[in-house]
């Protein structure tokens, strides 16, 4: 259940993704999708809590909020 | 009534099914209980990891190429036929080849990945690449003249296929370009989409202290974003000069998966370890096809053909399906032109990295040789 009223253009699910892992999926996503759309990441590694923040700060591209629904996250971005 | 189990795709996964179906339902294929048929739309069934090594001139193009009718069971229906589209409801194919509809009870999705230069403007014109045969042939021509400058290869990419294949092309030119006398002249630059070298941290852990060791310079939070006049400019601002790019360009699935409903960017979004669609019924997705998580790997294809053939098997004899995917993935990473690596991993397991040596670089080159056995579902 989504804990925020955000509307994603766009969901990528990489839980449980081995290689290259949810950072990567999230990038390949935001090529996708047009400047000013959400795009929400649902990851369960750990890693992504630093990883996603880290890049989203470096590429401009704003991270609204992370929710924790159950045994993942969910990182919403804002393609700049 | 048979049952039609179609397969689409005569790459890895789709040539690995057939033979391993021809096997494992031989007597109901022979008693007429069911028809497996093959849909490639190549005569030729195409090796793609032999590409890896056409730039450096130590495999032809040819050898990574056989004709399907060589490599596939004698009991499977092999149709050479392009698909234009899927109707998942009436559980049917359309062809530019057939008239009329190909009717299946089973579907399985195994078309692999298509390249996409033309997302990046300016890719297209000014990168090089050994994801496609006339671009690794291309390629050789470019580095057999490359004497001096930078060479930039860029991961683009993402998803892309085998992960590890960047990283073995820098690994190769620096000891390319050393062993004929020309890496003092020649400055190498790898770049990736993100804060490591390979999207796994424990590869890229690995891998990094060898790109320092060999003086492989390394762009990190690396995203292009438009190609122009020599300069690579990125989604974080930052700019990269070039006299030689080679990119991994980014990849897409087929766009008629897309306009079935089966998934985003032509890839099928499958439960992970069942392989079954998720948004139809009778449709199982395997190797680059599939939304998986795990990498576009050959051996992943293989691995997922044996799991949908046991499901199809029980599926047709009214039993339960109960062989499920682990993520096992298996692959061999040149560090040199002989020298390799090995890792192996699934969704519980994470890589680690064998220490490089001449025996695992032969271990690759016997495996890759060993593939025509593989295919045929010998190996
Ligand atoms: C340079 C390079 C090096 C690599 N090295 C390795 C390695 O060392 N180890 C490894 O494991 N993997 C490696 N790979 C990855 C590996 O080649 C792929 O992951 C693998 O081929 C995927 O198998 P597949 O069956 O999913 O797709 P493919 O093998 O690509 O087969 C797809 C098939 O579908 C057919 N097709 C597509 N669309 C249609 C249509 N509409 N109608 C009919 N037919 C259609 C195509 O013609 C093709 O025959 C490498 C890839 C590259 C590019």
């Amino acid at each position: 259940m989504s804990e925020t009223d955000i509307e994603p253009a766009a969901t990528v699910d990489a839980r449980g993704a081995a290689c290259p892992g949810p950072l990567m999926d999230l990038i390949g996503k935001i090529r996708d999708v047009e400047s000013g759309d959400v795009v929400c990441l649902l990851s369960d590694a750990e890693q992504s809590l630093t990883d996603v923040p880290e890049w989203a700060e470096e590429a401009g591209n704003e991270l609204l909020t992370v929710e924790e629904p159950d045994d993942h996250y969910a990182f919403y971005v804002v393609k700049s | 009534m048979s049952d039609h189990i179609v397969i689409l795709g005569g790459g890895t996964g789709g040539t690995v099914l057939a033979n391993n179906l021809a096997e494992r339902l031989g007597s109901e294929i022979d008693s007429s209980d069911v028809r497996v048929t093959l849909i490639n739309d190549d005569p030729e069934h195409v090796y793609k990891p032999v590409w890896l090594y056409v730039p450096f001139g130590t495999r032809e193009p040819e050898d990574g190429r056989r004709p399907l009718a060589d490599l596939v069971d004698d009991r499977v229906e092999l149709k050479i036929d392009r698909v234009t589209a899927i109707d998942p409801d009436a559980q049917q194919l359309h062809s530019t080849g057939e008239v009329g509809p190909i009717q299946y009870d089973k579907l399985v999705v195994a078309t692999g990945s298509t390249l996409a230069p033309d997302e990046i403007p300016g890719l297209a014109e000014a990168g090089h690449d050994y994801y496609s045969e006339s671009g690794a042939l291309e390629l050789q021509d470019e580095l057999l003249s490359f004497t001096e400058g930078h060479l930039v290869l860029s991961v683009i990419g993402s998803p892309h296929m085998c992960p590890a294949a960047p990283l073995e092309f820098v690994f190769m030119a620096d000891d390319w370009l050393r062993e004929r006398g020309l890496r003092e002249d020649v400055e190498i630059t790898y770049t990736y989409p993100i804060q490591r070298v390979h999207g796994n941290p424990h590869i890229a852990e690995w891998a990094r202290p060898i790109m320092d060791d060999r003086d492989i310079n390394v762009e990190t939070f690396f995203n292009p974003e438009e190609i122009d006049d020599g300069t690579i400019h990125t989604m974080e601002g930052s700019e990269l000069s070039y006299d030689l790019l080679v990119a991994i360009p980014p990849h897409r699935g087929l766009d008629l998966l897309t306009e079935a409903g089966l998934g985003d960017s032509g890839w099928v979004d499958v439960d992970k370890h069942t392989l079954e669609a998720e948004h139809a019924a009778n449709v199982y997705a395997l190797g680059d096809a599939a939304a998986t998580g795990v990498p576009k790997a050959g051996s992943v294809a293989h691995y997922q053909a044996g799991v949908v053939s046991q499901r199809l098997a029980s599926e047709v004899r009214g039993r339960p399906a109960t062989a499920r995917y682990d993520g096992k993935t298996l692959c061999f990473v040149e560090t040199g032109m002989d020298s390799a690596s090995y890792v192996e991993f699934d969704y519980e397991h994470p890589p680690s990295p064998a220490p490089p040596s001449e025996k695992l670089h032969w271990s690759k080159l016997a495996y890759n040789e060993s593939y025509w056995l593989t295919a045929r579902g010998l190996l």
